[in-house]
């Protein structure tokens, strides 16, 4: 007999700059933003800056006057940092529940029907999440909990925006009438997966609440909108339909992975499989002209197989720089890998996700960037790409060590990489 | 020279040469055939630092101690100190705190509802806690290293 699905969505609070004032209490109440690759944009604000009305992306020389006005400090992007905090909250979460889906570099899925009664019942282990990763690391978190992905989404969306959940939030747990009125009271587009311009399209229709959404019929959605937001709607209505790793990944991410046709063992043949990932999903990154800031490698073994020993892990890997270059990408998803691998297993499958995308063209003009080096990539690039149809991918896997040199330029205001340099270590006296 | 050592010398420049040279494998140890060796069925990893320092590794975080307020604690200017942030301080504990906005290594003195952070040298006053004043603790100081500058 199994339990109905019940899902938690555990998603750390203005995750860059909280992982700041984790190492730097005086920040903590301090209005503060977190720029992007080369101190172009707003891309994480404390809500101090959100009640100041600065938006996602503003660019910083538009907001200098009110950061002079209001004591706005701003920071250089630190995705080495993140990385590591990420890597530890991860951590946290997989004792809570193995069945875990790492969304983004600051949001994972987690199942917990099957594990909740351990902690005392659902919103009692979403407390305990909380917690947990606020004491062990120091980052504020929300958890959503609900029968479906779309609900606890929903539900964590609630925690963050609404100060009477306290940072918990169990759908389940309210009574139906009260969760209708919950979903009465947020706008349709805030449900996951449902973009801005779908927004419109539903509101012609008069679909201008999560509410109206779920009463909505499912075959008129399926009509007009196809079986995805059919699919939306049941979630909405507590019918699970996607399950952990299920959902095709958003341009936020890019993921390539398979299933291996016999089981692999050694850690050469895993990483020809890496690095044709890699190589994979970086030809998908140049094509939408984007760069990734991260890299999540993972491995796990057939999980079917109850006779064999199992193991998985996962590593996310920041790069010094974002870049859309194979052989930087490559380069570190085998760094991971490496550090992940261990012998003795008969691994079923293996993959990569590129994360923390931003578009390419946003870095140029900037007065750190070297237009000279970035031609000598795309040429580089296109060169690989030749080398590659030719060769194979073993030509592409052999040149992927030394080239990080290349991506020496750093943001101007940049913390400490508090956790991971032994030169930049937090100082106490 | 003998054999192995012109080989491993001639690593960098093969592998440069030819990337599939990378995969190279060489046998260090010698191999007899039928018998497998009795010691290896007894084979360890090794002593690992980390395994001796670290109890809970998402929660630990390592800090470099500035100044000699610790030194009675054998806590040196330079040391590195790891710290533990899922440990509730008890009293006696050395701590890193958060006062005004600073960090402090102290240990921590709980008594008849005083809270004090007293350092280990006298030259340097104990931090008394004012009443309804709370603790900042960012974790609890579970080991320190020290490399000796002059040999390393």
């Amino acid at each position: 007999m199994s339990a109905a699905p019940q899902f938690a969505l555990v998603d750390v609070n203005n995750f860059y700059v909280s992982c700041e004032r984790v190492f730097q209490p005086k920040l903590e109440n301090v209005p503060l933003v977190v720029l992007s690759n080369n101190d172009g944009c707003a891309v994480a604000r404390s809500s101090e800056v959100k009640a100041l009305g600065v938006t996602m992306g503003t660019p910083w020389f538009k907001m200098k006057d009110l950061a002079r006005q209001h004591g706005i400090s701003a920071f250089s992007s630190n995705y080495v940092l993140y990385g590591d905090m990420s890597n530890r909250v991860v951590t946290i979460l997989r004792d809570f529940s193995p069945d875990i889906e790492v969304y983004s570099v600051d949001e994972s899925f987690l199942r917990i029907e099957s594990v909740a009664h351990l902690y005392g019942g659902i919103p009692a282990m979403g407390r305990q999440m909380r917690e947990r990763i606020k004491q062990w690391t120091g980052l504020p978190v929300c958890v959503g909990c609900g029968p479906t992905k779309t609900l606890s989404k929903l539900a964590n969306h609630l925690a963050k925006k609404n100060a009477v959940f306290n940072g918990v939030c169990d759908l389940h747990s309210l009574s139906r009438p009260e969760r209708l009125q919950w979903m009465h009271k947020v706008e349709v587009g805030e449900v996951w997966g449902v973009g801005r311009r779908l927004v419109n399209r539903l509101q012609a229709m008069d679909i201008h609440t999560v509410l109206d959404l779920r009463n909505a019929s499912p075959k008129y959605l399926r009509a007009q909108f196809g079986v995805v937001m059919e699919r939306t709607c049941s979630e909405l209505r507590g019918i699970s339909c996607l399950e952990l790793e299920d959902i095709a990944p958003p341009k936020q991410q890019i993921l390539s992975s398979r299933s291996f046709g016999v089981p692999v063992e050694s850690v050469a043949e895993l990483s020809e499989a890496v690095s044709t990932y890699v190589a994979t999903a970086a030809g998908k990154l140049r094509r939408q002209a984007s760069v990734a800031a991260v890299v999540h490698v993972f491995v796990q073994t057939n999980r079917f197989k109850d006779d064999e020993p199992q193991y998985h892990a996962g590593r996310l890997v920041p790069l010094p720089e974002p870049s859309d270059d194979t052989l930087v990408l490559t380069h570190y998803a085998l760094m991971g890998l490496k550090a992940i691998f261990k012998p003795g297993y008969r691994y079923k499958k293996a993959g990569i996700m590129l994360t923390l995308l931003s578009g390419k063209s946003a870095r140029q003009g900037s007065l750190f960037d070297d237009p000279e080096a970035r031609v000598r990539s795309t040429r580089r690039m296109a060169a690989l790409d030749a080398i590659n149809r030719q060769f194979g991918r073993n030509t592409l896997r052999s040149g992927a060590s030394g080239t990080a040199q290349r991506w020496g330029t750093r943001s101007e205001n940049r913390s400490p990489r508090y956790t991971t340099r032994w030169d930049e270590l937090p100082e106490v006296s | 020279m003998d054999c192995l050592a012109q080989t491993l010398l001639q690593v960098p420049e093969i592998v440069e040469q030819n990337p599939c040279a990378s995969e190279l494998i060489l046998l260090a140890h010698r191999m007899s055939a039928g018998f497998p060796s009795p010691a290896a069925d007894y084979a360890e990893d090794g002593l690992d630092l980390n395994d001796y320092l670290i109890r809970n590794k998402p929660a630990t975080f390592m800090f470099t101690v500035r100044g000699d307020s610790m030194i009675g604690a054998s806590i040196e200017d330079g040391d590195k100190v790891l710290v533990d942030r899922a440990l509730t301080p008890k009293s006696r504990d050395i701590i890193v705190a958060v006062v005004d906005g600073e960090y402090t290594i102290k240990r921590l003195y709980k008594y008849r509802g005083r809270v004090e952070l007293r350092p280990e040298n006298p030259n340097y006053p104990p931090i008394i806690l004012k009443d309804g004043a709370e603790l900042q603790t960012w974790g609890v100081v579970v080991g320190v290293v020290r490399r000796y500058t002059s040999r390393g």
